[in-house]
């Protein structure tokens, strides 16, 4: 297998606090990839990290064939990494349609000419990315009008509306941030149907995730972060008999 | 099929009523109403401009006058005799550029200066951008004001005057015409012609706001940090948004240019800026038709206050107590307190604004 995104020795500081550590790790093409620890362990710092949110300090990460020290979120949207936010960040005053034709940009072409003028072409191509927009919020199972206005969707919906928005810009890499974060067992469940459809597609998925149950149950492998570091990479399994794992988790003996 | 039929109906007696104010207001009012009517509409298409940064993008300007005065300026400059005096041996007549090559010029213009005013303030946001951009409002004016030495340019405070009118066709439009044998003065001439323009903005504001290009505005304006996820280029869009209203600005600032024939700095001041914003705010950020009732509203109200405070005033009491300038800003700030309360989106929101008052009042 190769590995479609990279870590070397990343690291982010925040004053005096190492939010990363030199971290290093690999997440290979098509595999599902958890990314568990304690609360402040970095976890949403990588995913700023890899979606160009944050500058890193030190190291590089690897995409699809390029190396990305320093950038601009919109290049590595567009290079094919599609995030979902912890704190849910839709369009709120727009439609849950809308929101997902935002998804649409970077795949679109049309300009000022084209919205002044209304070409044949860009015609075309509205009416493509509203249909693709349309198929992709039943997909993920938004049964609501698509003229609802996102912040008017449930708290369930939104979750799985900017799942649609991240596939919207085709990814191959979609990075969720807590998606079950607040669901319950019945949502959780069909969240977890879903990542297992949107994978059989050939996106890989990353997930930052607290709900250890469906961790284990979903991913092929699964990385721990504590402090910063990297403390344990590998299949749920192995993870779970990890002795730092669990001395992250529930404090070591010897403390 | 019936309802098809209703809107053209409605579609044509708005377009009639339209055509024909000049004309009704000239018998009504006096044909000094179909001149606030003129101003009234470059009021609107100022008001569109800047609804585009604001309304669109959610970028604060409060310096948006600075644009309508590089349009003004520009053809005050090259559509006058003004240059023979800063540049005798160039220009001994002045330039006398017609308006049709100008205006396209003074629209470029003014989205450069868009671009110069956002490129560096594409980080802020709120009241940060706002400070800016009053900065650079400011900035421009008094330029103006003070371009009078060493080579007089602008003609500092006393403005430059004797530009040339505007010219359709090789037909003046500062003298009575026939047209088909309809007499037409002056006034309903400009209505005409800035009653075209008016509409060609709103297309284009139109045609803007239902494009990829408007949705990634509007992305912008919901939350900068997901647009940016979505791979939206936010630093190319917002000086787009920048130089789009700018454009309008500068336009909108030909035309006065021309139909005024006198410009001077005291026309771009800081309430100016102050005044388009309350338009666009008033009438309902976002919406085009909102922000054309707020434009009018606001370019009316103070001829209307004048041409009725002063005569009732003077029935009443025999003399007037009440300036009407001072009540127009007493009523206007009511106005702004009782929309801001009762209304907050507006007289006429947007739509999506609309669609979510509804939905509140279905839900539980």
């Amino acid at each position: 297998m190769t590995a479609l995104l990279e870590l070397t020795g990343v690291g982010k500081q925040f004053g005096g606090l190492a939010a990363l550590n030199r971290v290093s790790l690999h997440i290979n093409a098509g595999e599902i990839y958890g990314l568990i620890g304690p609360n402040g362990a970095g976890k949403t710092t990588l995913f700023n990290v890899i979606t160009g949110l944050y500058q890193l300090d030190s190291g590089k990460f690897h995409f699809a064939g390029q190396d990305y020290q320093s950038t601009m979120p919109h290049l590595l949207a567009q290079a094919g990494i599609a995030r979902t936010f912890q704190n849910i960040r839709l369009f709120a005053n727009l439609t849950a349609l809308e929101n997902v034709m935002i998804g649409r940009h970077q795949r679109t072409q049309a300009g000022v000419f084209g919205a002044l003028f209304l070409n044949r072409a860009t015609r075309t191509e509205e009416r493509a990315s509203a249909d693709r927009a349309r198929e992709l919020l039943r997909y993920v199972g938004i049964t609501k009008s698509s003229q609802t206005l996102a912040k008017n969707l449930s708290y369930g919906e939104q979750r799985r509306l900017e799942i649609a928005r991240a596939l919207a810009t085709e990814p191959m890499l979609l990075a969720l941030d807590e998606p079950a974060a607040g669901m319950n067992a019945t949502e959780t469940e069909s969240l977890k149907v879903l990542l297992h459809d949107i994978r059989a597609t050939g996106v890989t998925v990353m997930l930052i995730e607290h709900d250890v149950k469906l961790i284990m149950g979903l991913c092929d492998r699964v990385a721990v972060l504590d402090y910063g570091r990297l403390i344990a990479e590998g299949v749920p399994d192995e993870v779970r008999q990890n002795p730092a794992v669990i001395a992250a988790y529930l404090g070591s003996d010897n403390e | 099929m019936n309802k098809f039929l209703n809107n053209k109906i409605i579609y044509f007696v708005v377009l009639a009523a339209v055509l024909l104010l000049p004309f009704a207001t000239d018998a009504l009012l006096g044909r000094g109403w179909v001149r606030i009517v003129d101003f009234a509409m470059l009021y609107i298409m100022l008001a569109l401009g800047l609804n585009i940064v604001v309304g669109y993008a959610g970028l604060l300007d409060l310096g948006y006058i600075a644009f309508f005065a590089v349009g003004a300026y520009c053809y005050a400059l090259t559509g006058s005799p003004h240059l023979a005096t800063a540049f005798p041996m160039l220009f001994p007549d002045g330039l006398h550029l017609s308006f049709w090559i100008v205006l396209p010029m003074a629209a470029l213009l003014a989205g450069g200066f868009g671009v110069l005013l956002g490129a560096p303030t594409l980080r802020l946001r709120g009241d940060y951008l706002a400070i800016v951009t009053l900065g650079f409002g400011e900035i421009i004016r008094i330029f103006m004001n003070n371009l009078n030495a060493p080579v007089n340019l602008t003609n500092g405070p006393q403005g430059i005057s004797r530009i040339d009118p505007i010219q359709v066709a090789g037909v003046s439009l500062n003298a009575t015409q026939e047209v088909f044998g309809i007499t037409l003065p002056s006034v309903h001439l400009y209505f005409y012609l800035f009653l075209s323009f008016t509409v060609l903005v709103v297309f284009v504001s139109h045609r803007l706001e239902k494009s990829r290009i408007g949705r990634a505005w509007m992305a912008i304006r919901e939350d900068e940090i997901a647009a940016s996820s979505m791979g939206i280029n936010t630093r190319n869009l917002k000086l787009l948004a920048f130089a789009m209203g700018a454009m309008f600005g500068g336009v909108s600032g030909t035309l006065f240019a021309g139909f005024q024939g006198f410009v001077s700095p005291e026309s771009f001041s800081l309430m100016e800026s102050v005044m388009v914003l309350c338009m666009v705010v008033l009438g309902g950020m976002g919406n085009i038709y909102g922000v054309i009732l707020g434009g009018l509203m606001l370019a009316l109200l103070p001829e209307v206050l004048r041409h009725s405070v002063v005569p009732l005033q003077q029935a009443m009491f025999g003399k007037t107590v009440i300036d009407p300038e001072s009540l127009r800003m007493l009523l206007f700030g009511t106005a702004l307190i009782v929309v801001m309360l009762y209304r907050p989106a507006g007289l006429w929101p947007s739509r999506v604004r609309r669609r979510e008052l509804d939905t509140d009042e279905v839900a539980p």
